[in-house]
């Protein structure tokens, strides 16, 4: 008997039930993909571009002989790169601080940098003009300290607040994925590279950073995308001189009913991020390398030197200015009454004193969020794991001896998965409200709608926080522990788990993050008995009244403190006896 | 691998089995009404459940975003209506509704209550429901410490004195800002408005894309913004008082209501062509322009009744009131010029 080779017996491919269940792996993220993406996608695309059975030519070259909307192809451009780069820039130190030291407080400070993405624009912006308008705290303070007329500073309806922002809401991002990528590095080749006797400069730029760059270059896509479709922060804080295609797309589709060119931008948005995600996925499995899963205890040290101290302490002091104030103005705010504290508007939440249909009682809404949170996180979990391991797989098994064509396949796969996250909202939104209306899939009005939409964008998250860790697993190492007798189930567990449990962990918490602060897609698909928090907050902001506005900002604070929660609760939770991480 | 990929498996599944089965949803029990509507809508949920009793109906609400979003919606799914009525499309969109041939004719008994100026369409395709009147509003208090008196007409915004103090809402995505941008046009004519829309821009007048931004983050009597003057409704006084944290003597805010300076929005029902059940439909618009809805309106959703016989509220009487004169303008001239106007405004303002 020769047994088989061990690479074959692997995959599996011996065994028919086993290629059967592989297949049906592979083909649940692809019905999902298409049933709640490429289907309500098509069928707004359609009616918006083949209205009479003619493809509309002339609304999907206006993009590119329009004036106004190559200006605005450019601004896009342009200023979800320079947003990308700052972003980097500023949450690199960070990463590094969480990945290699251990210092008191850092849960708080990781979660704290995640608050922002449940927030939605508008209360953000109340935060925003009550830190830095022209009568809030900063532009006071320089006032007084300096008696100045008028406030210095008025960064209002200019680009420079549209990058604050941005960086403000995916600054979590970068920390995120890169720190934990980079706690999966072995210290011991930068150890190595110093004692060769290399500066620190060159051990950074020729070890460290090529070893990041899948994480970095996972992140900084993530950041473009979400610059590149920004919406919100555009048109709330940018004010209407400002439009990215998203915003146009929008504009046009809602305000001014042109549906033909609103399909023809959004067409060409998603064939942009293909490309752009076509061109990164090559790389991106070019550069992959293998890495070994290692302790907590050998990465991570004690904050001794006074250099080390000053370098957190400095990084952890930013990220609580960059992040933390607004979040706090914005809680501040929530307490003060016309004289001084008051606990009134939380008490209000909890009263219905206009017997109200539309009441929220704030216990319900926050159940509501939760539970289609954890749904839609357990959902793209799932899914995006599935889709993960499959693509990885196919990379690694065409490696050499096979066909080019699965290689192409995995790869045109894995850039097509993303872009739900780079389809603009209102397309999606109006696809699924035509899509999903009539048989045979008249689903409009199911419970499950809303966290099936919310996993659709949350997929891609999922996959690229996965990603890395999964390629990065070595082959060899599988192999091994096969031919020492492992079965399939423990060769997983020992080693691709330990690899890949804190990308997934991150991946978690944006799946739920993203299911608690949508709002897009919450707005025509949620059931009046159905509300969630996000859309209570958004009922209060749709009349005058300081109660009203008082009440907005309480429920945000709410919603800041329920995801806080569930952030540490998901980062202590216990995977088997490998401690808490 | 494989043991834990069945799991995966088997989850997803039973995950979507539950999703398709929840869709269906049972067709037994109680006749249901879709009520379509936009965000602002509100309504006391005693007055729905009297009306389910008596009826037999069971009334399902769905909010659609803003008014214009509502419409635009009813309109791109009217093959399978969203709904059975639409609520809220105004005066500003009634001929894009109308265009597009998405209501059945109905002639509610009720609409004798209804004043003859508020009714729109002779076929009696929708019905008035609720009407209000978009204005200028001011931060009492700012004024007053300032020693300036409040702005009382169009040409007080282009003054000097009153530079850099308004902030207002883009006219091609809000419905305040459209009605503010109709108000100028009717004023100062349709050669004219232009020149006008010139010299607020140079007297610094600040645009924002919504209302919510213009009144929650810019409006110095709501918000930490340092605009003492903002594009509202004429009954934002009101909510103001009666949203009160500490409820005051007087309105912190005021609404300027000097005639042809405000633009009354008279807001429409309609039954949407599709439904499969035009009769409870009825019912419905019955329902909606009857005695008891259009009295609970005022407080609900800060307009003004369309019913004549329906009673204002104390407060209302007190603090909030109807401009005399507002401007008004036939929706099909509004229908016909509104791409063109909001072009050429963007142009002025915001280019």
């Amino acid at each position: 008997m020769v047994p088989p080779p061990v690479a074959e017996s692997l995959t599996g491919r011996r065994n028919p039930a086993r290629l059967i269940l592989a297949g049906i792996v592979f083909l649940l993220p692809i019905i999902f993909f298409a049933l709640f993406y490429i289907y309500p996608l098509g069928s707004i695309l359609r009616l918006g571009l083949i209205p009479e059975g003619v493809l509309d030519t002339a609304a999907l070259t206006q993009l590119f002989t329009d004036g106004y909307l190559l200006r605005v192809l450019w601004f896009t451009t342009w200023q979800a790169m320079v947003s990308t780069v700052l972003t980097l820039l500023l949450a690199f130190p960070g990463a590094y601080v969480l990945a290699r030291y251990r210092f008191r407080g850092k849960t708080a400070v990781r979660t704290l940098a995640t608050l922002p993405f449940v927030l939605p624009t508008v209360v953000v912006a109340a935060a925003f003009v009550a830190l830095i308008g022209p009568s809030g705290v900063i532009n006071t303070w320089l006032r007084d300290l300096f008696a100045l007329e008028a406030a210095p500073i008025r960064l209002n309806q200019t680009v420079w607040i549209i990058l604050a922002a941005h960086v403000f809401y995916n600054y979590s991002v970068v920390l995120r994925l890169l720190s934990a990528y980079w706690q999966n590095l072995p210290p011991s080749m930068t150890q190595a590279a110093q004692m060769l006797g290399a500066s620190p400069r060159r051990v950074f730029f020729e070890v460290t950073l090529p070893l990041l760059r899948p994480a970095i270059t996972s992140a900084a896509t993530l950041v473009f995308i979400f610059c590149f479709t920004s919406f919100g922060v555009i048109v709330i804080l940018g004010g209407p001189r400002f439009a990215t295609l998203e915003v146009e797309i929008y504009r046009q589709a809602l305000n001014l009913f042109s549906l033909p060119l609103a399909a023809a931008l959004s067409l060409w948005q998603i064939i942009f991020t293909f490309i752009l995600m076509w061109v990164y996925t090559r790389t991106q499995a070019r550069v992959g390398q293998t890495v070994k899963a290692i302790s907590r205890g050998a990465v991570e040290r004690a904050v001794k030197k006074p250099r080390e101290k000053i370098f957190v302490f400095g990084n952890v002091v930013l990220i609580v200015m960059l992040i933390g104030a607004p979040l706090y103005a914005l809680v501040v705010r929530s307490f003060r009454g016309r004289s001084g504290f008051t606990t009134a508007y939380y008490q209000a939440l909890f009263t219905n004193r206009d017997d109200s249909l539309f009441f929220i009682p704030p216990g319900e809404a926050i159940l509501n969020s939760v539970l289609i949170a954890l749904v839609a996180m357990a959902l793209s979990v799932s899914l995006g794991l599935l889709a993960a391991q499959a693509l990885t797989r196919w990379e690694r098994e065409t490696n050499g001896r096979k066909p080019i064509g699965t290689t192409l396949l995995a790869r045109g796969l894995d850039a097509l998965l993303m872009l739900p996250l780079a389809t603009s909202a209102v397309t999606i939104g109006l696809g699924y409200l035509i899509a999903f209306g009539q048989s045979p899939f008249n689903w409009r009005a199911s419970l499950l709608m809303l966290p099936i939409a919310h996993a659709v964008v949350a997929v891609p998250f999922v996959m690229r926080a996965v990603l890395p860790g999964f390629r990065g697993i070595q082959p060899a190492l599988r192999e091994a522990a096969a031919i020492l007798g492992a079965g399939g189930w423990r060769v997983w567990w020992e080693v691709d788990w330990p690899l890949i449990r804190r990308p997934i962990l991150v991946g978690a918490v944006y799946a739920f993050t993203i299911s608690l602060g949508e709002f897009g897609t919450s707005i025509f698909l949620a059931r009046p008995e159905r509300p969630t928090m996000p859309l209570a907050i958004y009922r209060f902001l749709g009349q005058p009244g300081a109660l009203n506005y008082g009440q907005a900002l309480a429920m945000s604070v709410l919603l800041m403190l329920v995801c806080a929660v569930a952030f540490l609760a998901i980062e202590h939770f216990r995977f088997g006896n490998e401690g808490e991480f | 691998m494989r043991s834990i990929a069945k799991w995966l498996v088997l989850l997803v599944i039973a995950g979507l089995a539950t999703a398709c089965s929840a869709g269906g949803g049972a067709t037994d029990g109680p006749v249901v009404v879709r009520l379509m509507t936009h965000d602002s809508f509100d309504v006391s949920a005693e007055l729905i459940a009297t009306f389910e009793a008596e009826t037999g109906i069971q009334v399902e609400i769905f909010k659609a975003g803003d008014g214009g979003e509502m419409l635009n919606k009813a309109i791109l799914a009217k093959d399978a209506p969203l709904a059975d009525v639409l609520f809220g499309v105004d005066n500003t969109f009634l001929s894009r509704a109308l265009d597009n041939d998405i209501f059945l004719p109905y002639q509610s008994p009720l609409l004798g209550d209804v004043s003859d100026a508020l009714e729109l369409d002779s076929q009696y395709r929708v019905s008035p429901v609720d009407f209000g009147d978009i204005c200028l509003n001011y931060d009492v208090a700012w004024f007053e410490e300032e020693g300036v008196p409040p702005p009382d007409s169009l040409g007080d915004l282009v003054d000097p004195t009153y530079a850099g103090l308004t902030v207002i809402e883009n006219a091609a995505t809000s419905t305040p800002g459209l009605g503010f941008l109709l108000v100028t046009i009717e004023a100062f004519g349709e050669d004219g408005y232009l020149d006008y829309w010139q010299q607020l821009a140079a007297n610094d007048v600040l645009v924002v894309d919504g209302w919510e931004q213009a009144y929650y983050s810019h409006f110095t009597a709501a918000s930490d913004g340092d605009r003492p003057i903002v594009v509202s409704y004429a009954t934002s006084p009101v909510a103001e008082v009666y949203f009160a944290e500490e409820t005051p003597v007087t309105a912190p805010t005021a609404a300027v209501l000097t005639d042809g300076t405000c633009f009354r929005q008279i807001e429409f029902i309609g039954i949407l062509k599709g439904t499969a059940v035009e009769e409870q439909a009825r019912l419905l618009v019955d329902f909606l322009l009857d005695k008891a809805f259009q009295e609970d309106i005022p407080l609900k959703m800060f307009v003004f009744p369309a019913n004549e016989t329906a009673q204002l509220p104390e407060i209302f009487r007190m603090y909030g009131h109807a401009a005399d004169a507002p401007a008004q303008m036939a929706p099909e001239r509004i229908a016909a010029n509104r791409e063109t106007w909001i072009q050429d405004w963007t142009n002025i303002v915001l280019r």
